[in-house]
């Protein structure tokens, strides 16, 4: 039997000022399930829930509607009220006749009174349906999973690993540091970029805590928040790194040498190799397709020298399986290819360069040594002409965001440039110059008048070579001229786009990208960190481009994520979710496509949809999609909507 | 005609519709009365049948609300809500209802003066039509 209480708030006058309570506590005093119709002046202080405390437990109610504010007030409040004498949370409903009825007809009193009298009858027939539930609980592996070994991935993983967690770092390339370790010198303050990430490398790489596994990649990614089953892919080094003290020697014999790729085709390495000086861990792997001996059958230098038998020519890839109870997504970004320019001759002129060969070229550790020479024939360029916005912006070249990271380093390149060169002049072109970061601006005028850097604003048409020179033909849109400037070299600051295996890495983790590839965020302004997949978080370029300080910030966000879900002893998750009627459920599969969290799933055996519990979000997506009505919200089934409906016609 | 009163059910979705409908109550904007709401976890929710129970039985008019194109807090529900819409029309043409009895408007958390204005309209936009012709006595 239903002994359903009902309290009517007056909420001071705001309610009763526009209400007829009496008359409203009168018309339920003899309805059908209701034990108690009562009122009181303000049902959310403390005499007013013990008032329904008291009623639950001496009436012995086992549902409560209290008609009051918004349930977004105090549906909380009361649940937990209700809680505290013994009756499910889940039993007690709001009746909003606040919000959206008593402040809103306050002219029309009496239909303001039946329209509440309405609204507590739809309430009434929620409650008579409304079950006991009870919050769902999952056991968590905590356990971290961070993917991607840059300058985000590192300070996710350290901040995790700090407060005491494991951590698997993955990374595709055979050592850590991403990006950042291929950066000359950082803006806004000019320090040298090693010399501030080694220390984190190395960090990570001796953490107790973290599980280092360079030369990876994640191959399949099961299960859901708090548990999933990693399954990630050892590419073969041929160097058996537990033997291999990284002693180089092997580097140093090693006679074949193809283009760096940490150069960027700037200088050489050799078939085996490290990929920096600075390499974390300082193992070598060797790159079959350079090495003579898997390209011609001979040579074997390498196996001859290493003092220690580290070289393994049989090694094969390894498939390694790892349990994690949350995954941080931090894969960083490329710059654009160069076919995509065309125009400005990337890829055709030597002396054309992108923004990260500028970088090598001017890093101590770089090709040159660190002095500006240009890639030609190694003379020191007099002329030099920067532009910026090379696709970025350009939705003709699919790519109308901004890059956010050109306008600073195209400065800070500018700038480094004159240092090393005093008498050599520096030409920008530029759009808009995007200097939003903290001391960005000041460093940008900084390097205007201390380096008197000329600014054009306007765009580049065409870049051709003419004898050693490249023409650059631009626009001031300034002055309204053309501009015609014979350079010795032109840096690009080609657009930021998503890593090489985004899209199929999203496809593995199940969540979704943005259509240029970049991870999409839970929501852009306030869940930026989370996924659309629950316990999938996201640091870095992974989800759009940024400089390294928001990159950071974005990674310490990631891992406080982690941490928050780590920090509790199980995982709760309200019970107000989908559910299956398995004698309804004919396996059709509408409500795995309909449901946008990928929380549902056909049980092939049985031939029924089933619900993950843990990624449900209870939108109801699957119950409106569902022919047999075999999908339900709990709490909120067709049958008490509909019950609703009739109430109010 | 003059002194029909329209009634409208509303299924609002809880985070945009259903949130401006409290904030137009927040900023005291004063509407007609006509509307009955049930709160739907999200516009994606609201399933055709529902919409067609409520024709049936008397309501002159059923307001879905939901989060603007892209705002979705379940990412892609009101676009499910606005192609189920679409083909409720369809068939309630096909039927010969009127199908401007069904309004879809995507109402944010922070117009609250919208979801006001909207039921405003809807009301008087009812009255000229008069009441719905097609009420069914029984039960489905």
């Amino acid at each position: 039997m239903k002994k359903i209480g009902l309290f009517i708030c007056h909420c001071g006058s705001n309610i009763a000022g526009t209400i007829d309570i009496p008359e409203v506590k009168k018309f339920f005093s003899e309805y059908d399930d209701i034990e108690i119709s009562d009122d009181y002046k303000y049902m959310c202080s403390e005499p007013g829930q013990k008032k329904l405390r008291d009623a639950i437990v001496e009436r012995g109610l086992n549902g409560v509607v209290v008609a009051c504010c918004s349930p977004r007030m105090h549906e909380i409040t009361f649940r937990n009220a209700a809680v505290s004498a013994g009756l499910n949370p889940y039993k007690v409903e709001i009746a909003n006749i606040r919000e959206q009825c008593s402040w809103v007809h306050q002219k029309e009193k009496d239909k303001a009174t039946k329209k509440s009298i309405d609204i507590i009858k739809t309430m009434i027939e929620k409650v008579k349906r409304d079950e006991a539930l009870q919050p769902i609980e999952f056991d968590i592996t905590k356990r971290a999973l961070v993917i991607g070994g840059g300058i985000a991935g590192i300070t996710a993983a350290v901040d995790i690993a700090n407060a005491g967690y494991e951590v698997v770092l993955v990374e595709k390339r055979h050592s850590i540091g991403g990006k950042m370790l291929e950066l000359s010198e950082t803006f806004p303050t000019l320090d040298c970029a090693q010399c501030t990430l080694t220390p984190k490398t190395v960090e990570a790489g001796r953490h107790p805590k973290i599980k280092l596994m360079v030369y990876s990649e994640v191959e399949e990614v099961k299960g859901y928040i708090g548990n999933f089953d990693v399954k990630i892919r050892r590419k073969a080094s041929y160097v058996d790194w537990n033997k291999c003290t990284g002693c180089g020697l092997c580097q140093e014999k090693c006679p074949s040498k193809t283009e760096s790729e940490f150069d960027h085709g700037l200088g050489e390495r050799k078939a085996i190799y490290t990929l920096s000086p600075q390499a974390v861990p300082n193992k070598p792997i060797i790159d079959k397709n350079s090495c003579r001996f898997f390209r011609e059958g001979k040579c074997r230098v390498c196996e001859k020298v290493c003092p220690v038998q580290a070289i393994n020519y049989e090694m094969k890839d390894e498939v390694i399986e790892e349990k994690v109870g949350a995954i941080v997504v931090a894969t960083g970004y490329e710059i654009l290819e160069t076919e995509k320019i065309p125009e400005y001759g990337y890829g055709m002129y030597k002396d054309v360069i992108d923004g990260l060969q500028f970088e090598r070229l001017n890093s101590a550790s770089g090709p040159t040594a660190g002095e500006i020479r240009r890639p030609s024939d190694g003379k020191v360029p007099k002329e030099v002409v920067f532009i910026k916005c090379v696709g970025s912006r350009d939705p003709e070249k699919g790519i109308p965001y901004c890059s956010r990271i050109c306008c600073m380093y195209l400065g800070k390149h500018a700038r480094l440039y004159k240092h090393k060169v005093p008498d050599g002049q520096a030409y920008l072109f530029y759009m808009d110059i995007r200097s939003f970061g903290k001391g960005y601006e000041e460093f940008i005028q900084q390097s205007m008048e201390e380096a008197n850097l000329l600014y054009i604003r306007g765009r580049v048409a065409r870049i051709m070579q003419e004898g050693d020179k490249l023409v650059v033909w631009g626009v001031d849109t300034l002055s309204g001229r053309k501009v015609e400037i014979k350079a010795d070299m032109v840096v690009l600051g080609t657009a930021v786009v998503p890593s090489k295996g985004a899209t199929e890495l999203a496809k593995v983790l199940r969540t979704a990208t943005d259509e240029y590839g970049f991870f999409n965020e839970a929501h852009i302004k306030l869940k930026p960190v989370e996924s659309m997949t629950g316990g999938i978080y996201l640091a870095g370029c992974a989800q759009a481009p940024k400089d390294i300080p928001d990159t950071v910030a974005q990674a310490g966000a990631a891992a406080a994520k982690v941490l928050s879900l780590f920090g509790q002893e199980k995982m709760v998750q309200e019970p107000l979710i989908a559910c299956v009627d398995t004698d309804l459920c004919s396996g059709c599969g509408v409500c795995v496509t309909a449901c946008p969290f990928d929380a549902r799933m056909l049980d092939v055996d049985e031939k029924i949809s089933i619900v993950n519990e843990a990624l449900c979000q209870g939108c109801g997506a699957c119950v409106s999609a569902c022919p047999n009505k075999a999908c339900q919200l709990r709490n909120a089934s067709p049958k008490t909507y509909m019950a609703m409906v009739d109430k109010y016609l | 005609m003059s002194d029909f009163e329209p009634k409208i059910i509303g299924f609002l979705c809880n985070w945009c519709t259903y949130t401006g409908a409290d904030l137009a109550g927040t900023a005291r904007i004063q509407y007609p009365s006509n509307i009955r709401v049930i709160r739907m976890m999200c516009s994606g929710g609201v399933d055709m049948v529902y919409v067609m129970k409520a024709l049936l039985e008397g309501a002159d008019g059923v307001l879905i609300g939901g989060c603007h194109p892209g705002d979705c807090h379940y990412q892609s529900g009101n676009f499910k809500a606005r192609r189920r819409v679409a083909i409720l029309k369809k068939i309630l043409q096909q039927l010969g209802y009127n199908e401007d009895r069904v309004w879809l408007r995507w109402i944010s958390a922070s117009e609250g003066k919208k979801f006001a204005n909207t039921v405003t309209e809807m009301v008087e936009y009812l009255k000229k039509l008069g009441p719905n012709p097609f009420k069914y006595t029984g039960n489905i």
